[in-house]
């Protein structure tokens, strides 16, 4: 591949698996709101 | 406590999973790396990227937050949600679009859903080891010309598959089907991704190395950067692949909580949906195709059939070079990843009419669903019996097209202009999980407005253009002229004498199609080059073929009209009942405004 090319694709690559995985990492890390919230799934939890 | 919501979403992983899945559609994996190859290769990235800044992250925190405010007062579908916005009356009729697009695009988007299933399970019976490229393109053509009932069995079976998954609900059918899909579509995608870019020239019959393909793709080529129409074609991919001014992200988010996050929500989906379509949708039909053909044969290709010719006429043949386990394991990842892709959007389009038909009606959801499933099968079949006389593109041009820009800029005026963008700006950043920068108040005050209304003023020529018809009158004035006819054969010729191993008895009378298709020797450019060729000279020689391809042209303008009257039809039944709804709710005093 030319310099160019791979600049772009590793760059813009990169840059979407950081971000994204960011943003992931944080809906999976961050504390559920205490109930009642909008998923049923945490429900149980709170009775 | 009883259950937060009877209706509502069994999980924050759940909920931006379907809302990566309504957003992740064919377009990710079919349409990006086209728009990429003939926009300036890498450079089309710094245009995506800036419109996805300025256009897309901005309506998604304005579609997030503003389902999210009408789920509040119970409204679950654009009509109402956007008549709570304002005390005008408008409004609500405006919001039918939220509604008409998601019914007329899951019209024909099942259908095309149902192609992969079709072809998941050609793949796995081996229906096409052994064939040649043309015969593999023309199991395709055979397809949707409906030489047999196949076709109408799998698209009946992918809206009986909808249907009953919708009827299940968000989090008992939409949020399942998102926990597996969507997993599984990422797993399929990495693993074709590295068997693309893998590709050895010279081995599995590849001519090149799939990385030529990357190469091709990703070099940027900034001249371009400064020309409108890559700068329309970036803002274009933007709206399709985030599915925004569709209404489904709205009715998605309306069962979200005011106290719950509608920013990372909104950004988590946005950017998985990127992920999946500059991660892995540039890595894989690209680098195959110009393993196997060369940049020429891949351009070539794309010409004929764009990114859709290529996934489905193309890309079958390639797998079988692959060879035997190897080669099903492919076609089984590639159709079932599109198959994945196309069912978490196409479940989306149908919640808000179910949305509308609970709140306004008092229906039960699996009526609702059931509802949606028929409408969708009367006002697909169309799209399935004539998709030659050009019905499917034209429901595809003004339901996904047309509509979703014209919705998303009245949309972005209400919010920021008319609800206001104080009032807006808490809505985004009520509950939210994230700090917002500040200044996305300020884009979407006044950039994201002025972007969808440039992209909106320069797309009026080519709706101008389709509504009068000039593609099919240019064509027909074609047929009708034996000098233009005659020059375009001349280029061709050209072409033709150009390629190595062109060999002049193709065109002769003792070589039938069928004898082309089968000559595994034949390079894909110089296969279709002919096939062009052929039709030319026989409409150069043959006086009832021309009249033939004219009346042809006329039949599909005649289609294309109906189609139009059919999609304006449902518009103005939608607005009909969003009336009664609106009656309704004065006689039962349950007005919001």
């Amino acid at each position: 591949m030319s310099t160019g090319a791979l600049i772009m694709a590793i760059g813009t690559q990169a840059v979407f698996i950081v971000v994204t995985g960011f943003f992931f990492y944080k809906v999976l890390t961050i504390k559920p709101n205490p109930e009642p919230d909008s998923f049923n799934d945490n429900d149980e939890e709170s009775n | 406590m009883a259950k937060a919501q009877a209706a509502g979403w069994g999980s924050r992983v759940g909920l931006i999973l379907a809302m990566a899945g309504n957003a992740v559609g064919l377009g990710n994996f079919l349409r990006f790396p086209v728009q990429a190859v003939e926009n300036g290769g890498g450079a089309f990235i710094i245009p995506y990227l800036v419109c996805f800044l300025l256009m897309g992250i901005p309506l998604l925190f304005v579609e997030w937050s503003v389902g999210r405010f009408g789920g509040r007062s119970g409204h679950h579908s654009t009509p109402f949600i956007m008549d709570a916005m304002d005390r005008r009356k408008l409004w609500k009729y405006i919001g039918v679009f939220g509604i008409f697009t998601n019914i007329a695009v899951a019209a024909y988007y099942c259908y095309l859903e149902s192609w992969t299933l079709s072809y998941v399970y050609h793949t796995v019976v081996d229906t096409f080891s052994g064939q040649t490229q043309g015969q593999v393109a023309g199991h395709f053509n055979s397809y949707v010309s409906l030489s047999s009932a196949e076709p109408i069995i799998f698209w009946v079976i992918c809206l009986l598959l909808n249907t009953w998954i919708l009827s299940r609900g968000l989090s008992g059918g939409v949020e399942k089907v998102a926990k597996i899909g969507m997993p599984l579509l990422i797993i399929f995608g990495a693993f074709l991704a590295y068997k693309a870019i893998t590709i050895q020239g010279g081995q599995q019959g590849a001519l090149f190395d799939g990385v030529k393909g990357l190469d091709f793709l990703w070099t940027p080529k900034f001249d371009t950067i400064w020309e409108p129409k890559v700068w329309l074609a970036a803002a274009g991919q933007i709206f399709f692949t985030l599915s925004i001014g569709m209404g489904s992200i709205q009715c998605y988010a309306s069962y979200v909580r005011s106290k719950d996050d509608v920013a990372l929500n909104a950004m988590s989906a946005g950017w998985m949906n990127g992920f999946v379509e500059v991660v892995l949708g540039s890595s894989i039909i690209i680098p195959i195709a110009v393993g196997y053909f060369g940049i020429d044969g891949m351009k070539e290709l794309l010409s004929e059939g764009g990114g859709l010719g290529l996934g489905f006429k193309t890309l079958p043949y390639l797998f079988e070079q692959w060879g035997g386990v190897l080669g099903v394991v492919a076609g089984v990842a590639w159709f079932g990843l599109l198959f994945f892709a196309g069912v978490t959007s196409s479940l989306a389009m149908g919640t808000p009419v179910m949305g509308f038909l609970k709140d306004e009606f008092g229906w039960k959801e699996k009526n609702a669903a059931w509802m949606f499933g028929g409408i969708v099968f009367l006002l697909g079949l169309p799209t399935v019996l004539f998709f030659n006389n050009g019905v499917f593109d034209e429901y595809d041009y003004w339901a996904g097209t047309v509509s979703l820009v014209i919705f998303a800029f009245i949309e972005i005026i209400l919010f920021a202009w008319i609800f206001g963008m104080d009032r807006g700006w808490k809505e985004i950043t009520m509950g939210a999980d994230i700090k917002v920068p500040i200044i996305f108040k300020y884009i979407i005050k006044y950039v994201t407005p002025l972007l969808l209304g440039w992209v909106l003023y320069n797309s009026l020529p080519g709706i101008w253009d389709t509504i009068s018809h000039k593609g099919s009158k240019e064509k027909i004035a074609f047929y009708e002229n034996k000098e233009a006819i005659e020059k375009k054969i001349g280029e061709q010729q050209k072409k033709l004498d150009s390629f190595v191993d062109f060999n002049p008895d193709y065109l002769t009378e003792k070589y039938s199609d069928e004898k082309i298709e089968s000559n595994r020797d034949l390079s894909v450019i110089t296969y279709f080059t002919v096939k062009k060729q052929r039709a030319l000279l026989k409409l150069m020689k043959d006086e009832s073929f021309r009249k033939e391809s004219i009346a042809a042209e006329e039949k599909t303008k005649l289609f294309k009209n109906l189609s139009r009257a059919l999609l304006l039809g449902l518009w103005l039944i939608i607005a009909y009942f969003v009336y009664v709804a609106y009656k309704k709710r004065i006689k039962e005093g349950r007005l919001t405004v």
